[in-house]
């Protein structure tokens, strides 16, 4: 089947989700993010390349990083960035999700980055529009969150600089995090040997061996001598029904402590996506330790969404 | 049709840039070939500030209709550039759109106090109002033909002639 976030030349035309694309295109943006890191630290910190596009920032759920990150990476390649808060907006007037992105089209946009709590509702919005049109899926329910992936490993590829031989532990809520699903394919396509995902069952999506990932439920297991530890934010509104004891106990067992961080590797570097639950997910002590590299993922993730956005621009 | 002697070109455009250039000139290369120019230049010349390196890849006027280049790099600029006296050095000079993306991109680091340009071959055929002042060669070259220096392991220079849809 014909991936649809992929011209008729195999370039990007969208980007929707990290599953199924090949690993030249990943590099081709962790390249081309690695030169904007350069274009960050000049006197004028703009280049022109989207000059006269505009972009749409549709987000219809909250969010803070991703949104900003988006839109000073638009800036920063010249585009005219328009926000959307859709939340307060139209949809709670009964528009339908196509007829906002048809009005929005209408007043001539290049680019969509849609954020939604419904999966899949990037791909619904990549198939109705123009050709022309490019949308990037900024996080879709649980399902994906491409450009965190793409900073993830870029973080990743910064630090440690090769993938052949790393062992990354992904920790926590993995049910509901479609930034852990992006994080998994883009490690497993770059050829990382070792994936592990740690958690209690209740917080693990069954099946989840299947995208080539090692399942622990215990923390000295699963930490034992790894290069990199993803913590992942304890999604409580996405909780439906009774899934943990409590937020303390969760802390107990999983919460990512000095002590539990001594059983990895001592270079190995601490991830967060953001927003962190300090005293549920991770230990203040070590998202503000010397080991952590979470705030460096957010500087990082401004270059790779002016990656992504300047690929899909030009295909 | 027969190139000249790459070298040759080299050491004729140090012998002129001698004479133009201060230990506070920044060369500047425009990769890939007028990197590799500018860094030996750089060498011969026993300049005393670092060598800078530009990839126009952000600045190509031709962005809306190719996309982005497959492999970008990042730009070096190792020195200050406001009020410096700045030498852009590339392989061959054309249409002069390639530096004029260079010069709008120097723009991004600073004021330059004025910038000049080095050639090893120019081909004519300009579509912008730039020119060389310092040149290897002048050289004739049929229109759809690309002309580019190369350099092999060893570091040696060649001019090599071929077809521009095969080139990158």
């Amino acid at each position: 089947m014909r991936n649809p976030q992929l011209n008729g030349d195999g370039s990007l035309q969208h980007l929707l989700t990290i599953e199924g694309l090949p690993r030249e295109v990943l590099l081709h943006v962790l390249e081309t993010a690695a030169s904007f890191m350069g274009v960050t630290e000049r006197e004028v910190k703009k280049v022109p390349l989207l000059r006269g596009k505009s972009v749409f920032n549709l987000f219809f759920e909250p969010s803070t990083r991703t949104r900003t990150t988006f839109e000073i990476a638009a800036k920063r390649l010249s585009a005219d960035v328009i926000n959307l808060n859709i939340a307060a907006s139209s949809s709670t007037k009964g528009e339908t999700l196509l007829d906002t992105v048809d009005n929005l089209s209408a007043m001539h946009a290049d680019m969509f980055v849609v954020r939604h709590s419904s999966s899949g509702a990037a791909h619904l919005i990549a198939s109705h529009v123009a050709p022309h049109v490019h949308v990037i899926n900024a996080g879709d329910g649980r399902h994906a969150h491409p450009t965190q992936g793409l900073l993830d490993v870029y973080t990743i590829r910064h630090y440690k600089k090769d993938f052949a031989g790393l062992s990354v532990a992904i920790v926590g809520d993995v049910l509901h995090s479609r930034v852990a699903r992006s994080l998994i394919h883009a490690l497993t396509t770059l050829g990382t040997p070792d994936v592990r995902v740690i958690g209690p069952r209740t917080l693990l999506p069954s099946g989840v061996e299947q995208l080539g990932v090692s399942v622990h439920h215990d923390m000295r297991e699963g930490l034992a001598g790894c290069d990199v530890v993803v913590t992942l934010r304890l999604q409580n509104e996405r909780m439906k029904g009774p899934l943990l004891p409590s937020a303390q106990e969760f802390f107990k067992s999983y919460g990512l402590t000095p002590a539990k961080l001594a059983l990895a590797k001592p270079d190995a570097i601490v991830m967060h996506p953001g927003p962190m639950n300090r005293g549920i997910e991770i230990d203040s002590s070590v998202a503000d330790g010397p080991r952590s590299v979470i705030l460096p993922q957010v500087t990082f993730g401004i270059a790779v969404r002016m990656a992504v956005m300047s690929i899909l621009a030009g295909n | 049709m027969k190139l000249p002697d790459a070298e040759a070109l080299c050491r004729e455009l140090a012998g002129k840039l001698r004479a133009g250039v201060t230990d506070s000139t920044g060369l500047v290369g425009i990769r890939t070939g007028g990197a590799w120019l500018a860094e030996r230049l750089h060498r011969e010349l026993g300049l005393a500030t670092p060598l800078g390196t530009l990839d126009i890849s952000f600045y190509r006027d031709d962005f809306a209709s190719v996309g982005l280049h497959r492999q970008v790099k990042p730009s070096q600029v190792p020195f200050d550039v406001n009020d410096r006296h700045i030498v852009v050095v590339d392989d061959v000079l054309y249409t002069g759109r390639t530096v004029r993306a260079a010069m709008n991109e120097l723009f991004d680091y600073g004021r330059p106090g004025k910038i000049e340009l080095a050639a090893l071959v120019d081909r004519g055929e300009r579509q912008l109002p730039i020119a060389a002042q310092y040149v290897g060669a002048a050289l004739s070259v049929p229109a759809g033909k690309l002309l580019r220096l190369e350099r092999d392991e060893r570091g040696h220079f060649t001019l090599r002639l071929s077809d521009a849809k095969s080139a990158a």
